[in-house]
């Protein structure tokens, strides 16, 4: 053992998502064989992005400045305004590339037990940000969950009366996957929305 | 060690570790049943455990009154006939809301399990919406608080019965209620067997069933507010009803 550095460092590694003690252990014992090339710079790191990261102030996403750089940049389509229930989705749909309009963190879906209520979210703030922004078309862009759905539904009813075009993300077969493995709820979907050839 | 195989609906689930949650199931013989289940918190197996969803559980625990473990295999869910409208999803949401916070922890609830698989099968009707104020109803019944709409409390007469009672549960003919009526509770004519219904008499509905149910379940036994969900679901038929008048 290694004392009680060590262990804390492999507690406070453990408690992430994925990893377990062992994982931890492996990747505390890692870092000691790179202490210069590995340890101290994650230790840099990490010390400047605790201090330097902060919510955006327009659409809440994360980013080491206020308002963020999706925010800030000029060359986005302001009257695209794309709503999305986490950070981790906006990351996951600037990684495509293809969305150029600015974004909306909610910061979670409504749920009738775990007493999330519309004013627990950023709702308000939306309904601000659209008028603000002279928004044309706001795309929904939450999970097709319950409650993901009842968040949009929630959404559309406060945004109604404006006049903005209001969109969803479509619903169905994932590129590349077989009929075969779908689950039933994604195949009704998808025979329900399909197009015509 | 303590074991049993059953049908069940979802009705919560809530997260536990990385990827697990404890579920709690409507289950068809052992009435509401919580238990760990593995995996069903993961980005890929998330969407087949919505409430809503029909299982094969197989529950077992090294003691009959801890936890347990849960083994889950989805068999049908509701869900996707309840994303598109919001009024269905309100109705979903509540119906698992209400069973999870007024039904007591694994007693025989056979009855309003079948119920509870009436109502979803609707969601894919256009008579889903009284099959729900049935359902309500229903639930009341299940914990002791029935509604009696065979006749009038006052008169004992079967006609013309259009208000409840709000300190009897039991119906009012319209002469008897007359001079009462603004303190009683209006009685939508498809709760008496039948009948055409539209927003004004589901929300009539809702707002009876909601009325016992606050009164009677939620006021009395844990001094609560019913769902902000089931508030919504009220103000999305009543709402449209004031617009429209």
């Amino acid at each position: 053992m290694l004392g009680p550095d060590f262990e804390n460092i492999v507690r406070l590694l453990s408690r992430m998502p994925g990893i377990g003690s062992r994982s931890a252990r492996r990747i505390v014992l890692h870092m000691l064989d790179n202490k210069d090339n590995m340890m101290l710079p994650l230790a840099e790191s990490l010390q400047k992005a605790a201090i330097d990261i902060q919510n955006c102030q327009d659409c809440h996403t994360l980013d080491t400045s206020s308002p963020c750089h999706i925010c800030a940049a000029m060359t986005r389509d302001r009257s695209l305004l794309c709503i999305v229930e986490n950070v981790a989705d906006l990351w996951a749909l600037e990684r495509t590339g293809s969305y150029k309009g600015l974004y909306h963190v909610l910061g979670g879906t409504l749920s009738a037990l775990d007493g999330v209520s519309p004013d627990d979210l950023h709702i308000p703030h939306l309904i601000t940000r659209l008028d603000e922004l002279q928004t044309q078309e706001l795309i929904i862009a939450l999970n097709a969950t319950v409650e993901g759905q009842t968040t949009a539904h929630y959404i559309t009813d406060c945004v109604k009366g404006r006049d903005i075009k209001i969109t969803r993300l479509a619903r169905g077969v994932p590129i590349g996957s077989a009929l075969d493995y779908l689950d039933d709820n994604t195949l009704v979907t998808a025979l329900d929305s399909r197009s015509a050839m | 060690m303590d074991q049993w195989r059953d049908q069940g609906i979802i009705i919560n689930v809530k997260p536990h570790g990385e990827h697990g949650g404890v579920v709690s199931l409507l289950t068809a013989e052992h009435g509401r049943h919580a238990g760990f289940a593995h995996g069903v918190q993961s980005s890929k197996n998330r969407s087949q455990y919505e409430v809503g969803t029909i299982v094969d559980a197989d529950w077992h625990s090294k003691q009959t009154d801890s936890l347990g473990t849960y083994k889950l295999n989805p068999e049908k869910s509701y869900a996707v006939y309840a994303l598109d409208d919001p009024r269905k999803l309100l109705a979903l949401q509540s119906m698992s809301a209400l069973l999870h916070l007024t039904l007591p922890e694994r007693e025989d609830a056979a009855g309003i399990y079948d119920a509870s698989l009436a109502f979803l099968e609707s969601l894919k009707t256009e008579i889903w919406a009284p099959t729900y104020i049935y359902w309500e109803i229903g639930l009341l019944q299940a914990l002791g608080f029935g509604i009696d709409v065979s006749e009038c409390a006052a008169t004992g007469t079967q006609e013309d019965l259009v208000y409840i009672s709000p300190k009897t549960a039991r119906a009012v003919s319209r002469d008897a209620g007359e001079p009462y009526k603004d303190r009683l509770l209006p009685l939508p004519q498809f709760l008496k067997g039948g009948g055409d219904f539209d927003d004004k008499a589901i929300a009539d509905g809702l707002q009876l069933s909601g009325y016992f149910l606050q009164q009677r379940v939620f006021g009395m036994t844990s001094n609560l507010n019913l769902p902000d969900v089931r508030h919504r679901l009220y103000a999305s038929f009543s709402l449209e009803t004031s617009d429209q008048t």
